[in-house]
């Protein structure tokens, strides 16, 4: 019996579409059909500017929002030849990690709805909103916040911020430990998920796959350890690393992630103590012309910086006006940057033939790899047992479909 | 180490790409991925480039990776407009499915000896490459203020090679 | 005899609408605002969730913005037990039909919100592959803003939807 689940369909994560050749209760055939998320994110790219194509590649794995910005921006970075200046490298790490925890938070609120465990979902997402709160005074959104931009962030940290991060490594430690305490030895939740999905390291590597499920397999790759960047080799923090393969596995290393993200987060927050640098690169024909800081409405442009271009100098205003239409002029070449999502890899392969329009961006989404492995997970196994192990891989659809 | 077996090898930016023709591509990769001290046995992505009005017009793009060096590797491939025709490199890289399927759906690129070569991520029946330059962007057109906006058609700029 | 229009008690807008209501009898317009109140305060939404939007749907039903209050914690899987569609997200060209199919399957009564800016006019991707606005596809009742809209936003959606149908006519 061929049946089909999905894609509108309360357990898959979104708009997949599985495709299951059925033997009674056990799956012969699984076939993923993907694409019904597919937003030419890839083309639009190309008809704008260099600094709005971060407005569009936040918007494919919108559970990751920051490591899209990060990996394009890197990627750009690495073209023009610029760096970002330290305090703005510290701020990206320390918003990564906090996007890490978020998404991990996301992980084990889906995967417990999805195996039944509604409560689980409430104390997630409980969780998520301490972040998406930090989220929203650092950056204005909680979601798709085109916050990193080329050259630096957009604005510093906000006055409040430092405390409300604080605040959070203080409560989220508790909290880790009530989920496992809750789960980790729960007979439904190990009876669920160990044995399910498993999935050996040779089927990884030969499929594609990285990330938590590639860690849980016993390969400890971890593109923050191997090939670091935006600073990343001066944190102290583990890759945690399990061999069994399996749904529990993953969960697991997910956890003890969460809590190497914190310790990250620690350690950046200390960084930012030190008396205040630039966070944009100061090459005027680079970083984002205008200085936004919070005025007295909320967010909005630097007062001082409004007068400067209003009142003071035509060319500040022609700069400005320039910068912000035209935007950068990025050198003729290619170059591909990766960054370590909570997914796994996310590559970046940007193409720029020296104007002021990308010629290719190309994301190389690590839940499009990741998805391909879902049929060597499923396949021979019961229904509910495809549930499980596609909670386990994590996949957000509006990468895998961009 | 890399150009004693390539011909026609770049480094820009700490980033080396060997560029192949089509009917070494298989044998390039089963090099570099048993080559000890190479050893890239991760192929991260496969993708393509359009490049209308210039020789060659399609680039093939290939990604590697080595878990165990922690190094990357880029090969590309040219192929013309006329034959746009590639080797499948599923059987090396079970990984490549996907991502060749993928750049079929956006070029037009065929690889030869692919498992299952139909749409991935458009709808089955739709007619067209998109990520061409000579594609459009689409959209409708809107008004705006009593403007006009018409939807996006221009394609962006000549080709260069990079 | 000209009546006097009272808010909260008419339904109509106009002097001739309130004397028309007052003729049909006080009966049928109890029943009106009696069912209407019911409707709203039970609705059940479909999940629809598609992109980004469907996060802070998933945030608005969860406990910090509690879409329980309203009666709508219990989201139904089957479009056959809902009658609240919130299209919630980008939709692709491949997903149109299965969005009008959902839409079909659902018995009357039925209300779309459109949520976010992708669902109601196409968003920020003006290109080939995202329908521009949903409201081509489906009728909808409520747009809501937003890239993605804070889950206040989207409630504030849902009380004038509540509004809206606690204050439609079914009986005439």
């Amino acid at each position: 019996m061929i049946i089909n689940m999905g894609p509108q369909h309360p357990s898959t994560h979104g708009v997949l579409r599985l495709l299951l050749e059925l033997d009674g209760e056990t799956i012969v055939t699984c076939e993923p059909i993907i694409g019904y998320l597919h937003t030419g994110i890839e083309k639009n790219t190309e008809y704008r500017t260099w600094m709005q194509g971060v407005t569009f590649v936040t918007r494919a794995d919108y559970l990751s929002p920051f490591f899209n910005e990060l990996g394009y921006c890197l990627g750009v970075e690495r073209l023009l030849g610029i760096e970002a200046p330290p305090r703005a490298q510290a701020i990206r790490v320390l918003v990564c990690e906090m996007n890490r925890i978020a998404s991990h938070l996301v992980y084990i609120a889906t995967a417990g709805l999805e195996l039944g465990a509604v409560s689980v979902m409430l104390y997630g997402f409980r969780e998520r909103e301490i972040i998406m709160d930090i989220f929203e005074a650092i950056t204005g959104l909680r979601m798709n916040h085109a916050y990193i931009r080329i050259g630096g962030v957009v604005m510093d940290l906000p006055s409040d911020g430092p405390r409300k991060i604080r605040h959070m490594l203080d409560v989220l430690p508790g909290r880790i430990d009530e989920y496992e305490t809750l789960l980790n030895d729960n007979p439904i939740w190990r009876e669920r998920n160990e044995g399910v999905g498993r999935l050996t390291a040779e089927q990884a590597l030969g499929l594609g796959v990285t990330g938590p499920v590639l860690r849980a397999a016993g390969v400890p790759a971890d593109l923050r350890k191997d090939m670091p960047y935006s600073g990343y080799e001066t944190y102290d923090f583990e890759v945690p690393t399990r061999t069994e393969a399996d749904a529990y596995a993953r969960y697991r290393v997910r956890i003890d992630e969460m809590r190497e993200s914190l310790k990250i987060v620690a350690q950046a927050l200390e960084r930012l103590e030190d008396p205040p640098g630039p966070v944009m690169v100061d090459d005027p024909k680079v970083g984002w012309p205008s200085r936004l800081s919070v005025g007295p409405d909320g967010i909005g442009n630097d007062p001082e910086y409004l007068r400067h271009i209003m009142e003071e100098s035509m060319e500040a205003l022609i700069h400005h006006f320039k910068m912000v239409t035209q935007g950068v002029q990025v050198p003729a070449g290619e170059v591909y940057s990766v960054v370590e999502s909570p997914r796994g890899e996310l590559g970046f392969y940007i193409v720029s033939d020296g104007e002021h329009r990308p010629y290719r961006v190309k994301i190389r989404d690590p839940s499009f790899a990741n998805l391909q492995s879902l049929p060597a997970m499923v396949e021979g196994g019961l229904i509910a047992d495809s549930i499980a192990a596609n909670a386990s891989l994590d996949p957000v659809m509006g990468g895998v479909d961009r | 180490m890399v150009g004693g077996r390539f011909d026609d090898v770049v480094l820009v930016r700490d980033e080396v790409t060997v560029l192949v023709d089509r009917d070494d591509l298989l044998g390039a990769l089963a090099w570099l991925r048993t080559e000890p001290g190479l050893s890239f046995d991760f192929l991260s992505c496969v993708t393509a480039t359009h490049w209308p009005e210039a020789e060659p017009a399609f680039w093939v793009v290939y990604e590697l990776r080595s878990m165990a060096e922690k190094h990357r590797l880029r090969v590309k491939v040219g192929l013309s407009e006329t034959d746009p025709h590639v080797p499948s490199v599923t059987p090396e890289y079970p990984t490549a499915n996907w991502h060749e399927r993928e750049t079929f759906d956006f070029y037009g690129i065929v690889f030869d000896g692919h498992p299952g070569l139909t749409r991935i991520l458009l709808p089955d029946d739709w007619e067209g490459h998109p990520l061409r330059k000579d594609e459009e962007l689409g959209g409708v057109e809107t008004w705006y203020h009593g403007a006009r906006v018409p939807p996006t058609s221009a394609p962006v700029s000549s080709a260069r090679r990079p | 005899m000209p009546v006097e229009r009272i808010e909260g008690v008419h339904l109509g807008r106009t002097p001739e609408e309130v004397e028309e209501e007052v003729e049909r009898g006080v009966l049928l317009s109890t029943m009106d605002r009696a069912v209407g109140w019911a409707r709203k305060q039970s609705m059940w939404p479909a999940t629809f969730g598609l992109a980004c939007c469907a996060i802070e749907m998933m945030s608005t039903g969860a406990g910090q913005y509690d879409l329980s209050r309203w009666g709508m914690e219990l989201f139904r899987a089957s479009p056959r037990q809902a009658d609240l569609m919130i299209v919630a997200g980008r939709v692709s060209q491949k997903m149109a039909p299965v969005l009008r199919r959902i839409y079909d399957q659902m018995p009357e009564p039925k209300w779309v919100i459109s949520m976010g800016v992708c669902a109601s006019a196409g968003g920020m991707f003006t290109n080939y592959a995202i329908v521009q606005g949903v409201d081509t596809i489906v009728p909808v009742d409520v747009y809501v803003p937003g890239c993605p809209p804070k889950p206040e936003m989207l409630m504030h959606g849902i009380l004038i939807l509540q509004h809206k149908v606690r204050t439609s006519e079914t009986f005439r």
